[in-house]
């Protein structure tokens, strides 16, 4: 049986390969970007308050800093307790033209000892963990020129 | 007159009374480490609890509803005697805006005498959002998509400041070295060893670059604070109580550029430019100008060591040194007992763990223990005034100004 690709969160990204991107909404009238997704009003509290449109965002950044997760985190965050824990590494990503930093998983294989602050990341879509019917997708952050 | 709930200089309360239930891990419930502490505040106040007319409690999230609603759970078990209530929740501040609260009751004239009462009791291991699905809750999100703990942000912080200032982890480890002597000394603390850097550098990596002895531990404890008004204190007898002078519980300014617990991004600043100073920066501005003072003015401090990295951000937002500089000042000692300005001799986290809403009340019986001249072996010497400082998730600037 296949399972079904299901985005760990619902209109945060969208695409496949290359195409994929981190979705956020931009104000019309202020130009502030949201990451997550800022459906209801602009939180800049000197702006009149525009149209929130969905936004593409960047697609490469650089880091801001990174770290990792030695040991197993505590539920919501599924992992297979019979399989031993395997670090992760949390880059934060700074995009320049949205001027944001946005957290993410790194790439299977990225460790904190392949990285450095100030180098460019990109965007691609990722498997965060799969269960009996679904494949539960979301972003990872991957050094650029790195396949 | 800015929007920043600081600059307008406020009324004194008094403090009358500290008191602690020791820090640990000791199994029970955190209503029990709250009332050991409250008993041990009127004690030290020497007022009866039928005299204190309202009572404010800091919320733990993990007591179940007892936890929610801590002023009347405490007023219960204390022995209900009709006081006015209110709970209060602000995370890692929940315990300054109980002390704000009841600030608040005196200088209105609404209460003379205020209990103020902080509890939890920890679980193992790390911190963990409230249960069920709930896909709108930054809390919840991080863990669930990023599995990033709070020591995971303690962790960009510390290597940020790597990149950036060139700190070091043997920096990073002195802070534990320095605060680990100070918690040796103090009953209430739960570690009460010293700690070499050797000793850090051995510890296990939990969130590169820190070590298991750069984090601190989640606790149990419990913290409560007599507060009255001036005019009470005087007919009470103590002629010169330790005052508390500001309260600062302001909240951050967009667009907020530090990512900081639980988000998993921050504010943009393509829309709007980023204020001048840090939210942190701008928690200690607010209580200088309530207080009328500056960082020149201060005999110690007590701040928020979730890492030994994050003090050292606190000593640059709390302006004792340049930002960049906090890792030369810690060497040079200045901010060790006997320093210019001594920080966390308390033993800060590093020595007590977290007991969030007991923590920023512990901060001020510290200060007003080191204030009276009776903080026996951790007394810093001729000390006039303090500033505690914390933050808490979800945006809650806490500091707290008090003088004797």
């Amino acid at each position: 049986m296949s399972r079904t690709r299901t985005p760990v969160v619902t209109g945060w990204f969208v695409g496949d390969g290359a195409e994929f991107r981190l979705l956020g909404t931009r104000c019309s009238a202020c130009g502030s970007v949201f990451f997550p997704r800022e459906d209801t009003c602009c939180r800049d509290p000197g702006c009149r308050g525009g149209d929130l449109a969905e936004v593409p965002l960047s697609r490469r950044g650089r880091v801001w800093s990174y770290t990792d997760s030695r040991y197993r985190p505590p539920s919501p965050y599924v992992t297979d307790p019979e399989l031993p824990w395997e670090p992760c590494a949390l880059i934060a990503v700074e995009l320049e033209s949205e001027r944001i930093v946005v957290l993410g998983q790194a790439v299977p294989g990225i460790t904190v000892a392949d990285l450095t602050v100030g180098m460019e990341m990109e965007v691609v879509p990722g498997v965060l963990h799969e269960d009996a019917e679904t494949t539960w997708t979301t972003w990872r952050w991957r050094p650029t020129g790195v396949e | 007159m800015a929007a920043d709930g600081g600059g307008v200089m406020t009324g004194e309360v008094a403090v009358l009374g500290a008191g602690m239930h020791p820090w640990g891990k000791w199994g029970r419930s955190f209503v029990e480490y709250g009332v050991r502490a409250a008993r041990a505040a009127l004690a030290d106040a020497g007022v009866d609890w039928r005299d204190v007319g309202s009572i404010v409690g800091a919320d733990t999230v993990r007591g179940g509803y007892p936890g929610y609603v801590a002023g009347a759970t405490f007023a219960r078990a204390l022995g209900w005697q009709g006081a006015r209530v209110a709970s209060v929740y602000a995370a890692c501040a929940s315990g300054a805006q109980a002390i704000d609260a009841a600030r608040a009751q005196i200088l209105a004239g609404l209460a003379e005498v205020v209990l103020v009462v902080g509890a939890d009791a920890a679980p193992k291991g790390f911190f963990r959002p409230a249960g069920g699905d709930r896909p709108d809750d930054p809390d919840w999100l991080r863990f669930r998509v990023l599995g990033a703990t709070n020591p995971t942000y303690f962790g960009l912080y510390a290597r940020r400041r790597m990149a950036v200032h060139g700190d070091t982890p043997q920096d990073f480890a002195l802070v534990k070295v320095k605060n680990a002597a100070m918690g040796a000394l103090n009953p209430n603390a739960r570690y009460r060893k010293r700690v070499t850097a050797e000793e850090v550098a051995a510890s296990a990596v939990v969130a590169d670059p820190l070590r298991l002895l750069d984090i601190c531990a989640t606790s149990d404890g419990g913290a409560a604070l007599v507060l009255s008004s001036m005019e009470f204190a005087r007919r009470h007898g103590t002629a010169e109580p330790v005052r508390i002078r500001a309260v600062s519980t302001v909240t951050p300014r967009y667009p907020r550029t530090v990512l900081d617990l639980p988000d998993i991004a921050t504010d943009s600043a393509a829309g709007a430019e980023p204020p001048g100073e840090t939210f942190r920066a701008s928690i200690a501005r607010a209580a200088y100008e309530e207080a009328g003072i500056g960082p020149e003015d201060l005999s110690l401090a007590e701040v928020y060591d979730l890492s030994t990295a994050l003090e050292l951000e606190w000593y640059e937002d709390l302006g004792l040194c340049g930002e960049g500089e906090a890792a030369k000042l810690l060497r040079e000692g200045v901010t060790a007992p006997g320093g210019r300005i001594p920080v966390n001799p308390s033993g800060g986290l590093a020595s007590f763990g977290e007991a969030v809403p007991a923590q920023a009340i512990a901060q001020v019986c510290e200060a007003t223990w080191q204030l009276r001249g009776r903080a026996g072996d951790r007394q810093i010497p001729d000390a006039r005034v303090a500033v505690t400082a914390n933050q808490g998730l979800f945006g809650h600037g806490s500091a707290v100004v008090a003088v004797r």
